[in-house]
């Protein structure tokens, strides 16, 4: 088990013959995935990547029954590309896509809000489960099967997580980068409940960072509802106020959304929190040797 | 991207929210010639920067006669000012607006943002006017109400009546202010505004409402989109590193440390300083150099950095992942090279052929230290510094 990908999840990329949507479908064929063709609007019928390109993510579903789809396609598209892919039957989309105008994403939300359509991202690396189906821009190989499960904010800090764990022999679950935006997809308490429902999953590390409050109604969920050991890193305790620090949602907005509130509500709830997110793999072994 | 109030308000009228009568002044002359073609007999001068707070800090002035606009223009143009949002360096003043002076029965606050909880854009207002909104939520929040606009329907009459009972509104006022409040929605969406406050709107003597300050701010993720408002642009009231780093295409955020940051990826950034922090040393600079990480980058990134003389050494992490740590390593050292860097230079890389990088970066004769791991290389570059 794993939770939102497996080996047998049929994946598309929308922007696929792009320079973005090239170059990382073929990682994530080499790795494995079940990239079963393409879509680019107007170069419906060509072969890229040895898979076929349709005009539309319909035409796509229809021929080749795929149920997951990744976005490359320009910020200024992407929102559009999504609620294609929604409309088209697609389960998943995972989009990559940094730099969404917050209102295209507020009509995006609105839009899936009831839908069975799970969204991860934008601005995000996208989802994997290793040994099985990568989709996103995160490096393959220094993954490994395990049971960790892993959500997180950041890129280059779920790397930095799998990493560890992969190192500490642990492996991983799953991993959801659930992206840097304000208004995005699957957010901390939905991937939660995802993992705390997987039987492959035993320990799960959380990732956040300044900004909002889903770290803290995170916290909330797993105080009622999770039984695994859950270990937790904030960013930005050194961010200073009013700044935006890289991703678009991070940023401290009316003395609300700091680091000191975040790891103070995580604690509250029993989870086990590090200052430093080089202490986050040995803090998972730790955790679980005393569960076991 | 911010604008300017007197920029803000040229939106507003051209949405027919009422502003009083103003004009935009560059010198004390052209601020009498404003008050004089405005006519009657008082006149609000204001500093126009990115920043609110202005009134306590000497940048709202009331003027009765031609000698006192001049007298107020002068001492604001060519100062900086200094509000409890600028820190104590300030920001130029260059330009003034002279307003007509209102007759102010009460104050309201009023505000269009993004609700991130809810995914919505929500309008919020208070009736503790011309008060920061946030001290207000912190010790009256029952002062203030909420609604959340879903971006199918839109704005709503209920909405806006329920708004406008909360805030106090009575009789004609009810419907003066849902023609308000529909066009500050309608803004919000058609400028990509990520906030549009009116603090305060008020209830005039004679019973009218009036937006008596402006604040748009644009959502930078759509800038591209809003060919006019960008070249409403004022880079003046902008920080001049973050500004260069936005010409690069790098995230930056200047803080007060001695050890300049290099990093990829935001969460990785903010986290590297955090453990610099940890390890007793202080971080000057927050830098995402983005994903790619190439040497045209690393460049731009070590030019950016050297330019704050209080840097005192530099912290390169950088997680490899699909781009190799050589093709880093390279970077690095061909930017240390041409930039001439002085000062220690720490870096740790991670990644795919992490182990022929740091082999690189030893033999290169730079002052260069190759470190393990993130803690390795945060003690490292604290030691360096002290």
């Amino acid at each position: 088990m794993s939770i939102l990908v497996n080996k047998n999840t049929r994946l598309i990329c929308q922007g696929f013959t792009g320079k973005q949507g090239t170059f990382h479908s073929e990682q994530c064929i080499a790795y494995g995935t079940q990239l079963v063709g393409g879509v680019t609007p107007g170069r419906g019928g060509d072969k890229h990547l040895d898979r076929p390109v349709f005009d539309t993510v319909h035409d796509a579903v229809k021929a080749t029954g795929a149920n997951a789809s990744m976005i490359y396609v320009p910020a200024g598209y992407a929102a559009d590309a999504i609620l294609e892919a929604a409309d088209a039957g697609i389960e998943l989309v995972v989009c990559i896509t940094e730099g969404i105008p917050v209102n295209d994403m507020v009509r995006v939300k609105a839009t899936l809000a009831g839908t069975n359509v799970k969204l991860i991202g934008p601005n995000c690396p996208g989802v994997i489960t290793p040994g099985e189906c990568k989709i996103g821009i995160m490096p393959g190989f220094i993954h490994k099967p395990g049971c960790i499960g892993i959500v997180s904010r950041s890129g280059t800090l779920t790397y930095e997580t799998v990493f560890q764990t992969t190192n500490n022999g642990l492996g991983q679950s799953t991993c959801v980068g659930i992206g840097g935006d304000p208004v995005r997809g699957l957010n901390f308490v939905e991937v939660l409940e995802l993992f705390q429902n997987d039987p492959q999953t035993e320990g799960i590390i959380m990732v956040g960072e300044i900004g909002g409050s889903d770290e803290e109604a995170g916290a909330e969920f797993i105080k009622q509802h999770v039984t695994k050991p859950v270990v937790a890193y904030i960013a930005g305790v050194t961010a200073p106020p009013g700044k935006r620090m890289g991703h678009a949602g991070a940023v401290i907005a009316g003395g609300k959304g700091t680091a000191a509130d975040k790891f103070r509500a995580l604690e509250a709830a029993g989870v086990r929190t590090v200052k430093s997110p080089a202490d986050l793999g040995a803090a998972m072994s730790e955790q679980l040797r005393k569960k076991r | 991207m911010n604008l300017h109030e007197y920029q803000a308000k040229q939106v507003f009228s051209a949405y027919g929210i009422p502003v009083p009568n103003g004009r935009v002044a560059a010198t004390a002359d052209e601020a009498v010639q404003a008050a004089q073609a405005l006519g009657g007999s008082v006149w609000v001068v204001k500093a126009q920067v990115h920043a609110g707070g202005r009134g306590k800090a000497g940048g709202v002035k009331l003027a009765r006669d031609a000698d006192a606009v001049r007298a107020a223009a002068q001492a604001m143009l060519g100062t900086r000012l200094a509000t409890k949002q600028t820190g104590p360096e300030g920001l130029p003043v260059s330009k003034v607006y002279v307003e007509s002076g209102s007759a102010i029965e009460r104050e309201i606050y009023l505000s269009l943002t993004l609700n991130r909880e809810k995914g919505r854009i929500a309008m919020i207002g208070s009736a503790a006017g011309g008060m920061d909104i946030e001290e207000v939520a912190a010790h009256t929040p029952e002062q203030i109400t909420t609604v959340n606009i879903h971006p199918a329907a839109g704005l709503q009459p209920y909405q806006c009546r329920r708004m406008a009972f909360a805030l106090g509104f009575k009789g004609a006022q009810i419907a003066e202010f849902q023609k308000i409040a529909m066009a500050l929605y309608q803004l919000t969406l058609d400028k990509d505004a990520s906030l549009v406050e009116v603090n305060p709107l008020i209830v005039t003597k004679d019973g009218h409402l009036l937006a008596l300050d402006a604040k748009i701010n644009i959502d930078a993720n759509a800038v591209y989109r809003q060919k006019a408002l960008e070249e409403m642009r004022d880079e003046s009231q902008e920080d001049p590193m973050e500004l260069a780093a936005s010409r690069h295409d790098l995230n930056y955020v200047s803080l007060d440390g001695d050890i300049a940051c290099m990093v990829n990826g935001a969460g990785l950034a903010m986290a590297t300083m955090d453990v610099i922090k940890l390890h007793g040393g202080s971080p000057a600079n927050f830098l995402d150099v983005g994903g790619g990480a190439t040497a045209e980058r690393v460049t731009a990134a070590f030019n950016l950095i050297l330019s704050n003389p209080k840097v005192r050494g530099i912290l390169v992490n950088i997680f490899g992942g699909i781009v190799r740590c050589d093709l880093i390593a390279e970077g690095v050292i061909t930017a240390v090279k041409a930039v001439g860097v002085k000062v220690p230079v720490i870096v740790r890389l991670e990644g795919t052929n992490a182990e022929k990088a740091r082999e690189m970066l030893a033999q290169s004769g730079l002052k260069v230290t190759a470190a393990t791991d993130l803690t390795d290389a945060a003690k490292k570059a604290v030691a360096a510094v002290r």
